[in-house]
């Protein structure tokens, strides 16, 4: 079998299931071949805290041995990467943190479980900012990023790694989160697919955890047909997440095919305000012109409290990050300081060497928030708002499909840019938190470049509507090239 | 010197007796190796999330209807967040503003022998901690998280007792409920049943609360008694010489009989609850609250009051023959096929104290139920004296088989055949004729020696009332 393996790279996970299912090539052909272009190219992305080689080589050797069989799994074969916030038995899952920097988990993440059994071969875990706190990728023990359309940018995050090493074609598809935009900004930002599943849609069992009641996962592909083949393998309930919910998961790929005729799509007027790029804004407007010619409908909706979302979300996250983040305390796993005098030295040290600035800054707020005496005024409060934003989009969701807008603020900005100033940061998200707070499922989708750095057009639809949003997205790619265009130096 | 009143409230935690944890699916059993029945939910591993084992929730129900509370058709896990190294996630997922159980009422007998109702606050559900190990470990401390992850109920009353005598009384109460309601084993010794007490006092007649003081690691009745008498008798203390009782949590130690300061008020953790994303709340519907009603047992208060009446029980030896329902059902097994009042006192006197003197529990009787009904219908029927029946008794112990096996055996049975006690009798007379001559001369303290001498004759068989009748009866003639 003879194949040209500089090919391979810029298939989509659709092409290479099917390739490896015609045996037009095998697993061990196309892992080999991947994990060259990693090898060649990770130095200067810093995209992999991981590689797992020997692994994926002997996952592709069984894929291989499957293809014999009528029972084949629908992903057989195909490469992967996991963020490296979802455990993975036997590897080290550091969360990109030094306090988990020596941390091998005993047990898989149902999402990294499902994957391996839809015969997905795992090349390795990905970088992100520390325990997903971050909107850059810059806030990893494992150092930054580099987005592969300009070395000197952020990729976005906090599951940068994972695309950047997507969107550099080393890898077709892996897996993120997204608490506040962690899947979608990045994606936006290197011109990849970014799909954030409704929450409860996928099990966070094994999935380290930020903000509870935010945190969701989900896959950055290229294109939005390999993120429905990819969801349709990770959705589902999960009895060991009490939070996952028990609803039927549709074949998201054989529901790509529907026209967009009588397609009512909402736009938020404050979502074109001041603080979007003007670049970023026209080419949104192009993409919403190209599905207006395909039928649809642009209605203008108003969700009134969105405003209010990045100062909800940053007392909500932090809040629950205080709390989770007090299981890492030197005393079962992680790091743990030398020579401690005492309980609290062994407390503060190992936390103290243990966590990144982001982090502390988080910790310190949310114990801050709920403290006796400022529960009400920050944590309640927040709480009631995030409930007035989730009652927005449900009055937005009665007159129209589905909300679209721009993912992110800006294209991809300079790494170290905004390193010194969190809030401009925070504000990063802004487009991204409402879906999170109101527990929607959104897809950020690349329409076009600002200065040759991609820009995302952002689709949020009402709970479990994955299948309306990947096929609007589907339609959209059907039309246009943007997700094909490769960043020079990776083609 | 004043007169103080005390003012107690008890918060207690019943270990609850489910097969798992609350929130893995690890294993509750008591005494394995450390760490061996803690899963990676109870180490608070990376990415584990607890799931609840709703069998908890179903207890905690019991317990509520039990004591006539309301049951929360809507509760809430919170975290409670403190870091300690027995505690793995540094938060511990209990209840908070929601409780599962809240306004109940336990009736208890205070001082003078009068009821009087105990409020319940509240009961909610959380997990337990681990325990740090020190034994054996000279420059570290142990950490063995077995008992992580143990569903606990916390059962707080209101501030209603008034003396340390009450607050046993009390807790007295709630360990027989949990046990009849089978949601604990109230084993002490293992910690399944432990108890904290908020002690305050004021002059009596005072309406206002006095500053309290909450005392700790009171695991068993004595304790809890000592504890709080150690308490109320150092707070008059601070109080008679002007001083001030500060807010603060104590440590009883049990070796010194004294409690002493663990943490001051400043010291207090703020633990900075909120309510727990990774469960969702418990909702229970009256369906469901009625199939926890409809499966619950008769309670002791209604044993209690069922035995007096049914069985004309005085109400002391009642409420002893239902401390557990193993005592009442094994009463009431016997009492069906014998006198009650005379089963009443053989399982409160010689059945307790061999089951004491072997540290063994009523089901573990070496003499079953229907076996003891069998030795008192001898007793009843005259087969046998009370005397002799001791001896039996001891015999069926050590396993020689049944009263009438026993009786047989050893030839207990008792002379009740008036001629035959006659014939004895007459025999007796005619054998000491000075002493009849004596006793007719009114020397009449001899009738014992007569009683002794039938006995002899009949070897101690002889039903000595009878004996007594004929006897009075010949000398007299």
């Amino acid at each position: 079998m003879s194949v040209d393996a500089g090919a391979l790279h810029v298939r989509t996970v659709t092409e290479l299931a099917r390739g490896i299912r015609d045996g037009e090539f095998s697993a061990r052909e196309l892992t080999e071949a991947l994990l060259e272009r990693i090898a060649a190219n990770n130095e200067r992305l810093n995209a992999f805290i991981t590689i797992t080689g020997e692994q994926a080589l002997e996952a592709a050797d069984a894929a291989d041995r499957a293809r014999a069989r009528s029972d084949a799994p629908p992903l057989n074969g195909v490469p992967i990467v996991h963020k490296d916030l979802f455990c993975t038995r036997g590897v080290l899952t550091t969360c990109g943190s030094r306090i988990l920097g020596n941390f091998v988990s005993p047990y898989d993440a149902t999402v990294v479980e499902r994957l391996q059994a839809a015969g997905a071969v795992m090349l390795g875990k990905t970088n992100m900012d520390e325990f997903a706190m971050g909107s850059s990728t810059e806030n990893s023990a494992f150092g930054p990023v580099a987005n592969p359309w300009d070395s000197k940018c952020s990729p976005g995050g906090s599951s940068g790694g994972t695309a950047a090493a997507v969107a550099a074609r080393l890898v077709p598809a892996g897996t993120g989160t997204d608490t506040g935009g962690s899947i979608r900004q990045p994606a936006a930002l290197t011109g990849t697919v970014g799909l954030k599943p409704t929450y409860g849609r996928v099990s966070r069992h094994g999935m380290v955890a930020f903000a509870s009641s935010l945190d969701q996962a989900g896959v950055i592909t290229r294109s939005a047909e390999d993120a429905a083949a990819l969801l349709g393998a990770i959705a589902g309930f999960d009895e060991r997440d009490s939070t996952s919910v028990d609803h039927p998961v549709p074949d998201y790929v054989a529901g790509l095919g529907r026209r967009l005729k009588d397609l009512k799509i909402g736009i938020v007027r404050q979502h074109f305000d001041e603080g979007l790029d003007p670049q970023c804004a026209a080419r949104v407007r192009d993409a919403l012109e190209v599905l207006r010619q395909q039928g649809a409908a642009l209605i203008d909706v108003d969700l009134p409290n969105l405003a209010l979302s990045v100062p909800t979300y940053y007392v909500v996250a932090p809040a629950e990050c205080s709390s989770n983040m007090s299981r890492f305390d030197g005393v079962r796993f992680g790091h743990r300081a030398e020579n401690p005098e005492n309980l609290l030295d062994l407390y503060c040290r190992s936390r103290g060497e243990g966590f990144g600035a982001e982090v502390k800054r988080r910790i310190m707020t949310g114990t801050y928030v709920l403290s006796a005496g400022y529960y009400d005024a920050y944590y309640l409060k927040a709480q009631k708002v995030r409930q007035l934003i989730g009652q927005d989009f449900n009055n937005a969701f009665r007159d129209v499909d589905v909300i679209a807008g721009p993912t992110a603020p800006t294209p991809a900005f300079a790494l170290g840019e905004k390193t010194d100033d969190p809030i401009t940061m925070y504000l990063n998200d802004i487009y991204t938190i409402g879906a999170n707070l109101a527990g929607l499922p959104g897809i950020s989708v690349p329409c076009g470049f600002a200065d040759a750095l991609p820009v995302g057009l952002q689709l949020v639809g009402p709970h479990f509507a994955e299948e309306r949003i990947l096929n609007i997205a589907h339609q959209y790619q059907l039309l246009t090239d943007w997700h094909k265009t490769c960043p020079e130096g990776f083609e | 010197m004043s007169d103080w009143e005390a003012v107690i409230g008890l918060e207690i935690h019943t270990q609850l007796a489910t097969v798992s944890k609350i929130f893995s699916g690890a294993p509750t059993a008591y005494g394995a190796e450390p760490n061996a029945q803690a899963s990676l939910i109870d180490l608070g591993y990376p990415g584990v999330l607890p799931v609840l084992n709703f069998e908890a929730v179903r207890m905690a129900c019991k317990f509520g209807l039990a004591v006539k509370a309301t049951i929360a058709p809507r509760s809430i896990f919170a975290r409670k967040n403190y870091f300690y190294p027995d505690l793995p996630k540094g938060y511990q997922i209990s209840q908070y503003e929601l409780p599962i159980v809240s306004q109940g009422e336990l009736i208890i007998l205070d001082s003078e022998g009068r009821e009087k109702r105990i409020g319940i606050t509240r009961a909610h559900l959380e997990e337990d901690a681990g325990k740090s190990v020190h034994a054996g470990l000279a420059e570290y401390t142990g950490i063995d998280l077995n008992r992580a992850g143990t569903p606990l109920l916390e059962i707080v009353s209101d501030p209603d007792l008034r003396s340390a005598k009450e607050a046993v009384a009390y807790m007295r109460k709630v360990h027989t409920l949990v046990r009849y309601l089978e949601i604990s084993d109230g084993n002490m010794q293992e910690g399944s049943f432990r108890c904290d007490a908020n002690v305050s006092i004021r002059p009596r007649g005072q309406q206002a609360l006095g500053t309290r003081t909450e005392l700790k690691n009171l695991n068993s009745f004595r304790f809890v008694e000592k504890a709080i008498n150690f308490e109320i008798e150092r707070q008059s203390e601070v109080l008679e010489v002007g001083g001030t009782v500060i807010q603060e949590t104590r440590l009883y130690d049990a070796d010194l009989d004294e409690t002493r300061v663990m943490r001051s008020k400043e010291e207090a953790n703020d633990y900075r609850y909120f309510p727990d994303p990774d469960l969702l709340p418990v909702v229970i519907d009256e369906a469901f609250i009625r199939e926890v009603g409809d499966g619950l047992p008769e309670l002791p208060d209604a044993k209690r009051q069922r035995f007096v009446s049914q069985y004309q029980l005085k109400p002391a030896d009642a409420d002893t023959l239902t401390v557990s329902r193993g005592v009442a059902d094994y009463f009431e097994t016997v009492a069906a096929d014998s006198a009650a009042r005379l089963a009443a006192n053989w399982i409160i006197g010689d059945l307790s104290a061999a089951l004491n003197r072997e540290g063994l529990d009523i089901g573990a009787s070496r003499i079953p139920p229907g076996a003891l009904a069998g030795l008192l219908q001898r007793i009843d029927d005259n087969t046998i004296s009370g005397k002799m029946a001791k001896e039996v008794f001891e015999a069926m112990w050590s396993g020689e088989g049944s009263a009438d096996d026993i009786i047989e055996a050893r030839g207990l049975r008792q002379i009740t055949d008036t001629a035959a006690i006659e014939s004895v009798v007459e025999a007796v007379i005619r054998a000491n004729p000075n002493q009849v001559a004596a006793y007719q001369g009114g020397k009449e303290k001899l009738l014992g020696y007569f009683v002794g001498q039938v006995m002899k004759e009949t070897r101690g068989k002889a039903n000595p009332a009878e004996v007594n009748r004929i006897l009075k009866k010949q000398l007299h003639s």
